[in-house]
């Protein structure tokens, strides 16, 4: 028999039952809840009178509508207060964990799940957003789902899945300096683009991907639906497991030990079948800058806008007409001169910790360009952010003139009051630069965080490696 | 959720690929805690000269006279036309919703993007696949034929039009079931509740640490 990838043993551990043409029950581990997609899943619950099959696998939070300036003040806008305070009322009415808005423990849904242990190394793990993929980091299967598939995980612990084909995205070689997991995603994505990914389960492996720390493959992870794939994820290795210990959802002592010894099979074997496998030159990939409204529209920090008038696929260059008029750039303008209105480092993609001092590190004592009208750093999680404050990252970013944030999705798809206004463009860590994305009419260029502290400090889009 | 077993509708063509479920509905009003209403908001930012809030009549807005939706002929359109990925980003039901909501019980497009795909089941409304070249027929002939009505049927998965040609798509077996039913997944998987138990306690025995008590 051939070997299994990591998919495949994710998916074999999981299946309740089966039926003969694929469909299968997949039972969930963990499941992870915000406030913007559960509130018509608990009403179903209600409606039904269905109780939460088992309350110890939910955990929630409110992350999307929390204001990030002021919260003592509470949330101004009643419409997101009545959604944030709905949450709290369900995780009370059905007994379920939740780190409320005051918690320090509150933040971004995929930061805090790893952070608290919440996630695991073998688990599946759900939750009402497409960037759960993030949780396939540690070897776990993670993905999101819609609304009536929460209640029916809520309802019932299962999802009713059929299996995915299994892609293997390997990037060889080593990264150079300044070069980092949101580059190497990009990258990707520009090569295979944003549907490159549709049906597919994807590994990142390779030995750029083992270079990365865990934090980092969280980046590359939290991007695989940016590429169409539902599901990424990456091996078990040493680090992955000294990242667990300790944690305070983790397994301790006697448990710990066996968790650690099924948790090291959780590789793809070396003689398993992929249905696809894509091959990246690590060494080659420099820092990215997307350019248009959508991640594939991505290109290295030294080429120019690209021209569709070279473009020979008809459907794609109008699409491309589109977003150059949508972004107000020229054909064949250099990337570096671009300037910028506004700075958001923060996100489920890049507002970890290892991040915010990748950004720091940039900064250096420089203060931000007379032309940025907003830079914002916005931590992932209370506990993120007490730790910058420890390591007097906060000063840093302060003195340099950004501002600095309270935990949650801010001004990733500008839920809250955090936004762009019509026509500004942002310099932004997240992971989507859709039309309207980060506010009506505004024009998101997706980079690192080292990139985006460093057009902060120009005014204008910069490389890294030599700023 | 409304069943799907025939149906004959007005053909509404959106001529673009990539089409994001921030553009679907964006994301001021996923603030409601309904699951209905999202109709007025559908394509919002294409739709409306102005920007959209929630609670504000939509009725009084400025239309965007050149959004495919608001021109006379594709008015009562039940049936979507759309270029590959459609339904990609975010995970939002409240796209299913949308559309559902605002009148459409089909969409035909080369690819989705797989969440989309799998929410607008739940919802009533069939995410048909066909050929790239066929949605490009497809596009041309509504064009020139105003009016243009295209019947679909579950039954057959056959999309048929006017002048008479028909084409085959494929759907997942207990997809359609439950679509030409109109059933509630979580009832038929209740029906399991011993297989569920059963997984639950041999997995309690392999990797207790997943389990608090
Ligand atoms: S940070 Fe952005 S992408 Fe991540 S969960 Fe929040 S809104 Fe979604």
């Amino acid at each position: 028999m051939a070997g299994r990838a990591l998919y495949d043993k994710l998916w074999d551990a999981h299946v309740v039952r089966s039926d003969a043409d694929g469909t299968a029950f997949l039972y969930i581990d963990r499941h992870l809840v915000h406030e913007v997609t559960s509130p018509q899943a608990f009403e179903g619950l209600r409606i039904a009178s269905r109780p939460v099959w088992r309350v110890d696998s939910v955990l929630a939070t409110p992350d999307h509508n929390v204001p990030t300036d002021g919260r003592a003040r509470g949330i101004a806008d009643p419409v997101s207060r009545v959604q944030v305070e709905t949450l709290d009322q369900n995780c009370q009415e059905f007994g379920l964990t939740e780190f409320g808005m005051s918690d320090v423990r509150q933040g971004i849904v995929h930061v805090i799940g790893p952070e608290q242990g919440a996630t695991l190394p073998g688990m599946t793990v759900v939750c009402g957003d497409s960037h759960t993929s993030t949780h396939g980091a540690f070897g776990a299967l993670a993905f999101g789902i819609g609304t009536s598939e929460v209640e029916h995980v809520l309802a019932t612990q299962c999802l009713i899945q059929k299996k995915s084909r299994a892609m293997l995205v390997r990037v060889n070689g080593s990264l150079g300096a300044g070069v980092t997991a949101k580059d190497v995603v990009l990258a990707i994505i520009g090569r295979i683009g944003t549907a490159g990914g549709t049906g597919y389960a994807i590994e990142f492996g390779g030995a750029a991907i083992q270079s990365l720390s865990v934090e980092g493959r969280m980046t590359v992870c939290n991007m695989a639906i940016e590429a169409g794939a539902r599901a990424g994820m990456v091996a078990v290795d040493q680090k992955t497991i000294d990242y667990f210990h300790g944690r305070p959802y983790a397994p301790t002592g006697e448990m710990w030990t066996r968790a650690v010894a099924a948790w090291r099979d959780l590789q793809s074997d070396a003689d398993a079948v992929f249905d696809h496998i894509v091959e990246l030159d690590g060494s080659s990939i420099a820092p990215q800058v997307t350019w248009g409204t959508s991640p594939e529209m991505v290109v290295p920090i030294m080429a120019r806008v690209p021209d569709p008038a070279q473009e020979t696929n008809a459907v794609k260059r109008e699409g491309m007409r589109a977003a150059l008029k949508y972004m107000g750039l020229e054909a064949n303008t250099p990337i570096a001169q671009i300037a910028v209105d506004k700075v958001f480092i923060g996100s489920c993609t890049n507002s970890r910790i290892e991040d915010l001092r990748a950004a720091a590190a940039v900064i250096q004592g420089r203060r931000i360009a007379n032309n940025i009208k907003l830079a914002m750093v916005v931590p992932g999680s209370g506990l993120v952010k007490q730790q910058a404050e420890k390591e007097g990252l906060d000063k840093l970013f302060s003195a340099a003139g950004f501002e600095w944030r309270e935990p949650g999705c801010s001004m990733c798809l500008a839920m809250n009051a955090d936004r762009l206004e019509p026509g500004e463009r942002c310099a932004s860590t997240s992971n989507r630069n859709f039309e309207g994305r980060q506010g009506a009419g505004g024009r998101t260029h997706l980079v690192s965080p080292a990139m985006a502290a460093a057009a902060a400090i120009a005014g204008h889009f910069v490389d890294v490696r030599n700023f | 959720m409304k069943p799907f077993t025939r149906h004959t509708g007005i053909v509404a063509p959106l001529d673009r690929p990539n089409v994001d479920t921030d553009a679907i509905i964006p994301k001021q009003f996923l603030k409601s805690i309904k699951r209905s209403g999202f109709g007025p908001n559908l394509f919002d930012e294409w739709r409306y000269l102005d920007r959209g809030e929630p609670g504000i009549d939509n009725s009084k807005r400025p239309l965007n006279p050149e959004f495919v939706l608001n021109q006379a002929r594709y008015q009562g359109a039940s049936i979507l036309l759309a270029r590959e990925n459609f339904g990609c980003g975010s995970s939002r039901e409240h796209a299913p919703w949308a559309l559902e909501d605002f009148g459409f019980r089909a969409i035909i497009a080369p690819s989705y993007a797989d969440i989309f795909y799998n929410n607008c089941f739940k919802n009533g409304v069939l995410p048909i696949v066909l050929d790239a070249a066929v949605v490009g027929e497809l596009f041309k002939e509504i064009v020139t034929h105003p009016g243009y009505r295209l019947t679909i049927d579950l039954h057959t998965q056959k999309v048929s039009t006017p002048s008479g040609k028909e084409y085959s798509f494929a759907v997942d077996a207990f997809r359609k079931h439950c679509l030409l039913n109109g059933l509630d997944d979580i009832g038929l998987t209740l029906q399991h509740v011993d297989a569920i138990r059963a997984y639950e306690q041999q997995r309690r025995v392999v990797a207790p640490w997943l389990f608090k008590s």
